[in-house]
């Protein structure tokens, strides 16, 4: 019986982890993420998902023109420095933070309303690792009062 | 004389940790399943490109938020009509889940607007129907008394006041997503999308539409609009949300109807001021018969929302 009860336990800790990670994500979105931004007024959304090393994610979303945008992308100290990119519905590639140095921010404005995608990766670093890294990654979205 | 069975607590504690554990991996299993539904046009593509997207994992869609939306409005020249709001004493009226979720959104898009207009007492008003919503979808935290205080103490300082909209709507999403409810933070956003249309809509003075800023923003919510849809299909399975994908979907014909056309983007860095300017230009094509059509199905749609 005590067997069944201490393996039980384990399995829950196992199967509730993914909640607190998340409810940690959104603390780490808050606290650090959402910092990135100011001067920018955070718009209120929220995307974040817990990654991997070599894991990708990707956002739609349309930017307005004649508006001031900021974009943070931020991961948790547990993984590499997160990579990202805005690509135009042509599929060309407008911004990558690979070249900044891995930067947080980017900041943008338009001249005419478009549909963005912001591809987001856990860059793999070199070699194999010991463990397979996992951690939040937050992307979040500020603009200017006009 | 009843008997009641009494159980060790360890198994009384095993029956309910693997509750716990059924119930919360069913919920991860959906969310992972919804994510990889989705299927992209790979073609005109380069090789490193599509590996990105093949390898994608979490895809997410964005709507504008009430924020962002009160102030595309604003920016527009648009003026204060508080005849537009949803009066909060319809708060009372809303009981069902998806009714509350879509108005959880239409009283946040009301209260970025107001606030936005500095509209001090009826941003208040607005944020207390927005807690009521919130409360009635079990959002725990997200709008709670210290909210209203805080909004009280800082009713003349418009900058803390959209820091208070965007943290309450950020938490209420946030409450809604990671307690696998997905399906309700959509109903929420897509809500908060039609009230913004429905406002921008019946601010537009007179039927001469030709070079009016606000009617630009609401043509390039047609961008928005593809968005809307993918954001609801990715939740189909709720019931909710296939419903609402039908109410949604009369606003396509009309919008179909409508021409944006953009040049190819070019991004110009300015090392002065690190903003960078995504260079390009665009025209759009819509007649006053059809500004008219996309008026009146809104109008329909939100009143639908509110009654």
């Amino acid at each position: 019986m005590k067997r069944i009860f201490h393996f039980t336990i384990a399995i829950a800790i196992l199967a509730l982890a993914p909640l607190t990670v998340h409810a940690q994500c959104k603390g780490f979105a808050k606290k650090i993420c959402k910092v990135e931004l100011t001067p920018f007024i955070h718009d209120g959304n929220y995307h974040a998902a817990i990654l991997s090393v070599g894991e990708e994610a990707e956002l739609y979303k349309t930017f307005y023109s004649d508006t001031d945008y900021r974009i943070s992308v931020c991961g948790s100290p547990t993984i590499p420095d997160i990579e990202f990119r805005v690509i135009d519905s042509d599929r060309n590639v407008l911004y990558t933070n690979k070249s900044q140095d891995y930067s947080r921010i980017w900041d943008f404005r338009l001249e005419a309303s478009q549909q963005l995608k912001i591809f987001v990766k856990v860059p793999a670093p070199e070699g194999v690792p010991d463990d397979i890294q996992s951690g939040c990654v937050a992307i979040m979205f500020g603009f200017k009062e006009k | 004389m009843g008997k009641n069975i009494f159980l060790p607590l360890p198994v009384k504690l095993t029956a309910v940790l693997l509750a716990i554990v059924m119930i919360s991996g069913c919920g991860s299993d959906k969310q992972k399943g919804a994510g990889g539904e989705f299927g992209l046009d790979s073609t005109e593509i380069s090789q490193d490109l599509l590996d990105d997207i093949n390898n994608a994992k979490q895809i997410f869609y964005s709507l504008p938020s009430p924020l962002e939306t009160a102030m595309l409005i604003k920016s527009a020249g648009a003026m204060y009509n508080e005849d537009l709001l949803n009066p909060v004493s319809n708060a009372s009226k809303y009981t069902t889940n998806k009714a509350m979720a879509l108005n959880l959104g239409i009283y946040t898009t009301d209260l970025s607007f107001a606030s936005l207009f500095d509209q001090t007492q009826t941003s208040i008003e607005y944020m207390n129907a927005a807690k009521l919503m919130a409360d009635g979808l079990g959002i725990l935290d997200a709008i709670d008394n210290n909210t209203i205080e805080r909004l009280e103490e800082n009713i003349n300082n418009r900058d803390v006041i959209m820091d208070i909209i965007s943290e309450t709507f950020m938490s209420s999403s946030s409450f809604l997503t990671e307690n696998e409810r997905p399906a309700l933070a959509s109903i929420v956003l897509v809500g908060g999308w039609i009230e913004g249309l429905y406002i921008a809509t019946n601010l537009v003075e007179g039927p001469d539409i030709e070079g009016n800023k606000l009617v630009e923003r609401i043509v390039d919510q047609k961008l928005s609009f593809e968005i809307v849809i993918k954001l609801l299909e990715d939740n189909a399975d709720h019931e909710a949300v296939s419903s609402l994908i039908a109410d949604i979907n009369d606003l396509k014909e009309t919008f179909d109807k409508i021409t944006i056309t953009s040049s190819p983007i070019r991004a110009v860095p300015d090392e002065e001021s690190s903003v960078t300017i995504l260079k390009s230009e665009s025209t759009i094509e819509i007649t006053p018969e059809i500004f008219q059509e996309l008026t009146e199905k809104v109008r329909v749609l939100r009143q639908n929302f509110i009654s």
